[in-house]
């Protein structure tokens, strides 16, 4: 299908924009709607995320990986038993199976200072891409910082609060979790990353939580989020609190060159 | 009281909070908090049950009890009920019929507005079927300013919603150009950041601000943070047009947002005293969407549509320029296919329009929803047909910051051309003065960059 000279078809001619960023611009229109071409792509990529938020997670490729690296780790379920639950039951995804809290108690209960939780949320192909690369950046620094962490827990079918119980039964003081975020068209593999201080389960809310969010190739890269997060780390362990009131004062470190196209409307 | 028999069954709700649940059109959250009805015999027991309700018992019975909730005071402390008047001795039912005839004028709806509480408009909406919401808000007309005029009759607005997943203010400009060039922002141009990030919301401030003065657009920003990282850049001399803020119906919801009714004032003082409206001083943006207060486990036992409604409540009190419902958001857990989120749509549409605030809606859908481009296609229409006041304007409807859905530039001028609606008159003077729209509010022919963008353009390709 091409819409090349096709006069029936308006071409928009600021396609240079498109360097810019991953957003449909450009497109083109046929009298004001859509050409054919325009929309059957966008059909295409809905039909791709769609399925993307079905393929389920696989964790043991990361858990050889993670363990391979000297980390430890401990695969968990939640009580949303199969997809369908899980998408309609958020609470369900929020709960530890009995199975996993069985799982938890065998582990020695080693008091720690930090936990981190991948879940694959809403994206396995998220956690599949970015868990591990990021990890290998994370959990040295961790170390660095002489946090004492228990292994890395892996959740199946776990939304963000899930993360909450794993902190509580280590006694963590600071509870980071990697998930997979929903599959946008554009971009079905992005990851986010939620940081809470002091969680708890069922006392911890939305407010008490920073997030980290659009972790994917052409969002946020590994250094950026890493930075982010660090941050959010040590002014929470000053202030001693997570959430709306601890703001991500880190400074830009887009490139000069983008900075300053970045005023091609202003210069 | 609240009971009905029928020849087979007899229902007793016992309570006003949980007849509404009872008779709330079948919704997935309504199940997942466990408060909707069991099946449609129950659904409909309770709609005949709850059209024999005397409005006034909303006031007399409050849904979630006053002592706990500042929304529920909120709602009491500011009734009106000189404006009430009119209509205080109806029941839910014959308040439907009244909704309906041709005693419920322009006028006396907007006369009646500040009378009525959000769990009035909630209870007729669950007795109303779609060309009924929409009859009814097609008679509302509530008219906000800033730096244009948004909501005149036969006038459809648009948020231009230029996201980018790292803030890149490059990336933003090219979505932001690209929008304007297909005659999209004049109800905001909006861009919800990557991060709650200081530093990034003053570059994205700033930026919006020189945006605007350069090209003289009649139109006013926003900048979709947290209102207290809103504040900041305040205090910071930030150039702050529109105050947002996510709202819910709850005090408890609120409270998981980060916010209270004191906390959303005084950002509205904080940008009333910058001063920064042209035509008008409504400086506050908020939104909201059905199952947001379940989501924060904070809906109080009452179900989403009414939960939802009470957030116009908080709303209303800040004379916002838009709110804005983003209808399927949230996921197919509370809206679960594209029935359920054209029903939600044009209900939250309704309920806003008759307690007279300025609705539009964001016509929306994640991947994991059972909803597709045709399920937006009938919300949208129909939304528009109903007088909704504006849409969004997402690069071709697909939102690659927040990963959802929307409408499309090219979504809005279909929806104009076959409804032919206008933009707010002040930017279609602009679009028309550029060259961008011709006399008749249509694109030109071909598509040339008008001469006002074509210096920034040439350098790029130069």
């Amino acid at each position: 299908m091409s819409d090349h000279n096709d006069p029936k078809v308006v071409p928009n001619p600021w396609g240079s924009l498109k360097q810019f960023t991953p957003a449909r611009i450009a497109l083109g229109r046929a009298g004001i709607s859509l050409t054919t071409r325009a929309s059957l792509d966008f059909q295409l990529a809905h039909a791709l995320a769609r399925d993307a938020v079905n393929i389920p997670v696989d964790f043991a490729e990361l858990e050889q990986r993670l363990n391979f690296m000297g980390y430890q780790t401990l695969t968990l379920k939640t009580r949303a038993e199969n997809q369908q639950m899980y998408l309609q039951r958020p609470d369900l995804g929020r709960l530890l199976s009995a199975s996993a809290m069985a799982c938890l108690q065998q582990t020695a209960p080693i008091s720690s200072d930090a936990v981190v939780v991948v879940a694959d949320g809403l994206s396995s192909k998220a956690i599949e891409h970015h868990a591990e690369p990021f990890l290998s950046l994370l959990l040295p620094e961790l170390q660095q910082r002489g946090y004492r962490l228990p292994p890395v827990c892996l959740v199946k079918h776990g939304r963000v609060a899930i993360a909450d119980a794993v902190a509580e039964h280590y006694a963590a003081r600071l509870c980071m979790i990697l998930i997979g975020e929903r599959p946008g068209l554009s971009s079905p593999d992005s990851m986010g990353i939620y940081f809470t201080y002091q969680a708890r389960p069922g006392i911890s809310t939305d407010a008490d939580r920073n997030c980290i969010s659009n972790i994917h190739k052409n969002g946020l890269d590994y250094e950026q989020a890493l930075k982010k997060l660090l941050f959010l780390l040590t002014e929470a362990e000053k202030l001693q609190l997570s959430g709306v009131s601890l703001k991500d004062e880190t400074t830009d470190t887009t490139p000069n060159h983008l900075q300053k196209r970045a005023n091609f409307l202003l210069d | 009281m609240y009971k009905i028999h029928t020849t087979d069954l007899a229902y007793d709700f016992k309570t006003l909070r949980n007849l509404m649940a009872k008779a709330s059109p079948s919704r997935s959250g309504d199940y997942l908090a466990g408060v909707g009805a069991v099946n449609n015999l129950e659904r409909v027991a309770a709609q005949w049950v709850l059209a024999d309700v005397p409005l006034k018992q909303f006031l007399n019975e409050a849904l979630v009890p006053y002592e706990q909730d500042e929304v529920t005071r909120l709602i009491i402390d500011e009734h009106d009920s000189a404006a009430f008047a009119p209509v205080s001795h109806l029941t839910v039912g014959d308040f439907r019929n009244w909704l309906l005839s041709g005693h419920a004028t322009t006028e006396a709806l907007t006369a009646i507005a500040q009378g009525l509480t959000p769990e009035m408009v909630a209870a007729v909406s669950k007795i109303m079927r779609i060309q009924d919401l929409i009859l009814v808000a097609k008679k509302c007309r509530v008219i906000t300013r800033f730096r244009n005029t948004i909501g005149l009759e036969n006038r459809l607005s648009t948020r231009l919603q230029p996201n980018h997943p790292a803030d890149n203010p490059a990336g933003v400009a090219a979505s932001l150009l690209d929008g304007l060039l297909y005659g999209c922002g004049d109800a905001v141009i909006g861009i919800n950041p990557a991060s709650d990030n200081l530093e990034a919301t003053l570059r994205l401030l700033n930026m919006l601000h020189d945006v605007i003065e350069r090209y003289q657009i009649p139109t006013q920003s926003c900048v979709l943070a947290h209102v207290t990282t809103t504040l900041k850049a305040v205090e910071q001399g930030a150039p702050v047009d529109l105050v947002f803020q996510s709202i819910a119906g709850t005090q408890k919801a609120n409270d998981s947002f980060g916010i209270n009714l004191n906390l959303l004032n005084e950002a509205r003082l904080a940008a009333l005293e910058l001063n920064r409206g042209t035509l008008g001083n409504n400086c506050m943006y908020f939104e909201t969407g059905q199952g947001s207060a379940l989501s924060a486990n904070a809906h109080e036992g009452l179900d989403q549509q009414t939960c939802e409604v009470r957030a116009y409540a908080v709303a209303r009190k800040f004379k916002p320029l838009l709110v804005n419902t983003v209808v399927g958001f949230i996921g197919p857990e509370y809206l679960y296919d594209g029935k359920q989120i054209i029903r939600a749509g044009l209900e939250d549409h309704f309920c806003g329009k008759l307690l007279g605030l300025p609705m539009g809606c964001d016509v929306c859908y994640t991947n994991h929803a059972e909803a597709d481009q045709d399920d937006m296609d009938m919300l949208l229409t129909q939304l528009a047909v109903a007088g909704g006041t504006f849409i969004m304007g997402v690069p071709g409807a697909d939102d690659v910051m927040l990963n959802y859905q929307s409408t499309s530039f090219h979504d809005a001028l279909y929806v104009r051309q076959v409804l032919g609606l206008r933009p707010a008159p002040e930017f279609e003077q602009w679009l028309q003065q550029h060259g961008i729209f011709n006399a008749d509010n249509q694109l030109q022919q071909q598509s040339d960059v008008p001469a006002l963008f074509k210096p920034s353009l040439q350098k790029l390709s130069g």
